[in-house]
């Protein structure tokens, strides 16, 4: 009856005219941006950011979200029309929607994938009303010791889990943490990494970087490698599936749900993990899976179901414990901070509208993707023939002017201008930058938790390991990385990313 | 394979990585380390700049042996003219105001492209500053001059 309540309160907060206006906006600009080819989520996500900081905490959020969504829907879309995934798990989608596409039958995929997206959604939400609360006041009890074992074990998942060089994911994340270091030190009042640059001493403004190397920097590796596109609907596709279509695609968008759902909860795990499990899944319980990878309506739904429903599970973690499990759920929570509300467990008791009103916009934004998105097809086949040499600059524009509006600091802009420049570096020497930006965004955090965990426990690191609940943390973390070191592990990712 | 550094990938990744935890240590050395009990603000990046370093090693000696190529080509042009423009644009918006801050930014940034077309530029030029004073200034309200007066306004 409580979480009756409770979505009805959060209905209650999502469901004003500006709210709704906020999402429309945010689905809309989301799904705009992800459409364009080799722009994934994260870097829709963080040129988008800035136009939130002008809007309420709660409406900021839910826009947001929207966003989100939109842009991993836009990527799919993208992969189904053109064959070119925005990000790791659109790979998949292209697998058999652009076969699906190439056959003449491009709005069925686009339409599944819609249906799919939003009935994960749908669950996807039920899911964070059931088990948010619960675990939040978990965390509640939580000490410094163990929000420090939680951050280090969130950090080496998403780090080991999500790239496929161990030890180079691993030492982006160090670098994120060296990056969250240059600011004013909060113990001691000293400056630290300034460079004695003034503007320094506040530290290093998240969408600075985050703009600078997934934007900017991105703009900079596209122009160098040409890239092709072939599109091949000319005309705005037939959208309705066939009765067919709907029938096959029930159990794969059910099971596609559920495995998403379940790899969401756990950091680290990007929704390509989820979308290949789907995938692979589909193909073993076909019963002619040599379709698949020719046009298996199948093999778009499961996956286009399970990539959602991990997005939306990864929301989780991020908002009963404050630890982001991805790269895009660190820019939320850097949204949350800069919106003056420290994440962590207590949002939900101290901030029940702004959690039950995203929550239940969640499934707004979802269903707001379908209404959007079925007819607005032709638009966005329309900007897919956009050339690219048009979209950069523009992608530019926005960039500049959302890293100004932060804190209509020219220095930012310049600074994004540098990062374009390091973040290409690490994108041509395959270091990894997205484990980089969890890095950033919790270092401070961690680093505070260190301290006080040492300050109690009277400089005894064995604190760590003597208190149960930071024991099975490290416990975990351990675990983690033990199993990816194992040979049979390592030759199944080898063999999937292959 | 015989270890060849040029272009060779992990070698240079793992420079980088040694390169910035020496960099982070070096630095963190004017600052008091304290002890595990009362942290002084040296202690967290001196510890990340060690691992740092280990890291860097283990990848610069993957490099050595797998001599992996770094893959794709470069593009010098927009590695000097794209960060070119948006430091245009950071000045004009400080002294010209958002309209000339844009129509600098954003031809200068078409520039980096391969393929430049005047007239495609110009609109699109003035269609983006178009949409960027709607949605921007008029739309979320910043409170930008469209174009500041020359003469100290």
């Amino acid at each position: 009856m409580e979480l009756f309540n409770n979505l009805l309160f959060g209905f209650s907060v999502a469901l004003t005219w500006q709210n709704l206006w906020f999402c429309f906006i945010g689905v809309f600009l989301g799904t705009l941006i992800g459409v364009l080819p080799g722009i994934g989520p994260l870097a829709t996500i963080a040129m988008l950011l800035p136009i939130t900081f002008n809007v309420p905490p709660v409406a900021a959020l839910i826009m947001l979200a929207g966003i989100y969504y939109g842009a991993q829907y836009g990527g799919s879309t993208t992969a189904i029309l053109v064959n070119l995934p925005g990000e790791t798990s659109a790979v998949v989608t292209c697998m058999d929607g652009y076969q699906m596409a190439r056959q003449g039958r491009a709005g069925p995929a686009l339409a599944i994938a819609a249906i799919g997206s939003f009935f994960a959604g749908t669950v996807c939400t039920l899911i964070i009303a059931l088990f948010g609360p619960p675990l939040a006041e978990v965390a509640l009890k939580f000490g410094a010791p163990e929000y420090f074992s939680l951050m280090l074990m969130g950090l080496v998942a998403a780090a080991v889990l999500a790239g496929d060089n161990m030890t180079k994911s691993l030492a982006m994340v160090v670098m994120g943490l060296l990056l969250g270091i240059v600011g004013t030190d909060v113990n001691s009042g000293m400056a630290r990494f300034s460079f004695g640059i003034p503007e320094l001493t506040d530290g290093i403004g998240f969408i600075v970087i985050a703009v600078g190397v997934f934007a900017m920097g991105e703009i900079i590796a596209n122009l160098g490698d040409p890239e092709e596109r072939k599109i091949f609907t000319d005309k705005v596709p037939k959208l309705m599936p066939s009765k067919k279509d709907l029938k096959d695609s029930f159990w794969p968008i059910v099971r596609g749900t559920g495995i998403g759902a379940f790899l969401g909860v756990l950091p680290g795990t990007g929704p390509a993990i989820a979308s290949f499990s789907s995938y692979m899944l589909e193909k073993k319980l076909a019963k002619d899976p040599s379709r698949f990878g020719k046009g298996a309506i199948e093999g778009v739904a499961g996956p286009e179901s399970a990539n959602n429903a991990d997005a939306q599970c990864k929301f989780i973690p991020t908002l009963t414990l404050g630890i982001p499990a991805s790269a895009v759920m660190a820019l939320m929570l850097g949204a949350l901070t800069i919106q003056g509300i420290a994440p962590g467990p207590q949002v939900m008791t101290q901030k029940p509208d702004l959690f039950w009103g995203l929550v239940a916009s969640m499934w707004i934004g979802n269903a707001m993707l379908v209404i959007l998105n079925l007819p607005l097809v032709g638009l966005w086949v329309m900007l897919l023939r956009v050339p690219y040499r048009l979209l950069f600059p523009a992608i530019m524009a926005f960039s500049c002017i959302g890293i100004y509006s932060v804190n209509n600091s020219p220095f930012e802009v310049y600074m994004a201008a540098i990062f374009a420049l390091i973040g290409l570096v690490w994108m041509k020497l395959e270091m990894p930058p997205a484990p980089m930006l969890l890095g950033f965004v919790l270092g401070p955090l961690m680093e505070e938790n260190l301290r006080r965990a040492l300050l109690i426990s009277r400089g005894d690191p064995t604190v760590f390991f003597t208190r149960p609940i930071s024991l099975g943390f490290m416990i975990a973390t351990v675990l983690i990385i033990v199993i990816m070191v194992l040979p049979a592990v390592k030759a199944r990712r080898a063999a999937i990313a292959g | 394979m015989k270890f060849d550094w040029r272009n060779n990938r992990d070698f240079f990744a793992g420079l980088v990585y040694i390169l910035t935890g020496a960099l982070g240590i070096f630095m963190a050395m004017d600052y008091p380390f304290g002890s595990a009990l009362r942290m002084g603000p040296g202690y967290f990046p001196r510890v990340l700049g060690g691992i740092m370093i280990a890291f860097g090693i283990v990848v610069l000696l993957m490099g050595i042996k797998n001599n992996e190529k770094i893959k794709g080509f470069w593009s010098i042009r927009a590695l000097f003219i794209l960060p070119i423009s948006a430091v245009v644009f950071g000045v004009l918006m400080e002294h010209a105001g958002f309209i000339p801050a844009l129509a600098a930014l954003i031809p200068v940034a078409a520039a980096s492209g391969r393929e430049f077309r005047w007239l495609e530029i110009v609109l699109l030029t003035i269609g983006l500053i178009v949409m960027s004073v709607g949605v921007f200034i008029w739309g979320l309200g910043l409170p930008y001059p469209l174009i500041k007066g020359l003469w100290g306004y």
